[in-house]
């Protein structure tokens, strides 16, 4: 892992993973190091996210590094004109990692080509976002003891969004069974259920939000965008379908946890907010020891 | 009555001939092969008659040998391309295309929002399925089917 960039989920292997998360583990009993004395991340945020990058800037900062950016690309030279390309050429000289952010498809595996040093991708448009798989793998691995043979339930948009279909894509390599809730209109994409069939494994498609949630190990919720509906009738039929609420887990598994990406807007009620299942918050602030651990092994201190 | 099919594009004397391209797919394969920007005789027929094809094309390069790397970058639009390596007016070598595994520079993406629809940047696919030409890129990891596939 040193010296590689961290573009896409499938840049590690499974192996990487479990180093990633173990390293993880060190970093949560003890969070403050001073590994990075004197080296510099920039992180490089051309579409905003407060979340990400703070998460990346306080898992630096942590661990003695400094961090030099943009949170927002009106704030860089991409207002005059300048390409991608010229901005990491430059930005190579005054930093040893760079974390980005970019609305572009392809953008990350872009920058870690024309960069001389490596490139972690905090999101490129709809495709990967590489460090929230690892922390949603590292949630899944704390709560439940383990990654193996669980029970994973995805609900919302499974169509368009992005950490459902990395967390399936890694989660793949653990025997997991899959269970899929969502409107007809945001169901899972062919692609990703055919890669299941070829790995063998099995997986669950459901259009109701019911007693099912009873068979779950972890519940991953995702937002269901209006914008995403062709049909803003449909949208306003089925928005309601796929909100959980404390009562929906009072039969639910000792061990479930709930997990989601965040932000929230209404998906998953105040509610649930003090049921002891719900681990979202945790969820991101196990983001910073993930985070920690990516950028240690890349820059080879660990 | 060999000969009669070859009266319709001249016999060439050493080179390359590449025989059972689309008709439709002609100059996609003449701009892919970079054709037009070379210095030896080039000779080529349209819409021929083909058992096979329906209507066909054909392309003589005189005095242009391919390399396999470069002439199987055809194999895209025009799969079933067969090629015969003419020395001295005879064909001595005949051979056929194969879909790579790699591409790059020649086909665009599907994605509008994929960075090499929005700066400077070399088109690279993988080719995940050669019977059907479907291409995964390499940055945004979207899919170009054979049917969205244009070439640049």
């Amino acid at each position: 892992m040193k010296n590689r960039s961290l573009v896409s989920i499938s840049d590690y292997s499974k192996e990487e993973y479990r180093k990633i998360l173990d390293l993880a583990e060190e970093f949560e009993k003890n969070p403050r190091q001073d590994l990075l004395k004197g080296h510099v991340v920039a992180t490089l945020f051309f579409e905003p996210s407060t979340r990400t990058r703070l998460s990346f800037e306080s898992a630096v900062s942590r661990l003695g590094g400094s961090v030099i950016g943009f949170a927002d690309s009106s704030s860089s030279s991409a207002t005059k004109g300048e390409t991608l390309r010229d901005t990491i050429k430059m930005v190579c000289n005054y930093a040893d990692l760079i974390v980005m952010r970019h609305p572009l498809e392809g953008s990350a595996r872009f920058a870690s080509e024309v960069s001389s040093v490596p490139v972690v991708n905090a999101g490129d448009g709809a495709n990967q976002h590489p460090s929230q798989t690892l922390l949603d793998m590292y949630s899944i691995r704390k709560t439940q003891g383990t990654l193996e043979n669980l029970n994973i339930f995805m609900v919302g948009d499974l169509k368009y969004g992005r950490t459902v279909h990395s967390l399936l894509i890694a989660m793949s390599e653990f025997n997991t069974t899959f269970y899929f809730i969502s409107p007809d209109e945001l169901k899972m994409p062919d692609e990703y259920k055919r890669f299941l069939k070829h790995k063998g494994l099995k997986y669950y498609e459901f259009k109701d939000f019911t007693d099912i949630i009873n068979q779950a190990d972890i519940i991953y919720m995702t937002r269901v965008q209006k914008e995403r509906f062709s049909d803003p009738i449909e949208y306003e039929r089925t928005k309601n379908a796929y909100i959980l609420r404390n009562h929906m887990l009072k039969d639910s598994r000792s061990n479930v946890k709930i997990l989601h990406p965040l932000p929230r807007v209404n998906e998953i009620h105040l509610d649930v907010d003090d049921n002891e299942k719900a681990y979202y918050f945790t969820q991101a602030l196990n983001g910073v020891f993930v985070r920690q651990a990516i950028i240690s092994s890349i820059l080879g201190f660990k | 009555m060999k000969d009669i099919k070859h009266l319709v594009v001249s016999a060439i004397k050493d080179g390359t001939v590449i025989d059972h391209i689309p008709a439709k797919d002609l100059f996609k394969v003449i701009a892919i092969l970079g054709l037009d920007k070379i210095e030896n005789q080039v000779t080529f027929g349209s819409n021929l008659d083909s058992k096979k094809l329906g209507k066909k094309a054909i392309i003589k390069i005189s005095g242009l040998f391919f390399r396999n790397e470069d002439i199987n970058k055809i194999a895209l639009v025009a799969p079933e391309a067969k090629l015969n390596i003419i020395k001295d007016y005879n064909v001595v070598e005949k051979k056929v295309v194969e879909v790579p595994d790699n591409i790059t520079g020649i086909a665009k993406c599907v994605n509008p929002k994929c960075i090499t629809n929005n700066e400077e940047i070399v088109t690279k696919f993988s080719v995940v399925d050669k019977k059907k030409v479907i291409l995964k890129c390499f940055y945004c990891e979207k899919i170009t089917s054979q049917e969205n596939m244009r070439i640049i």
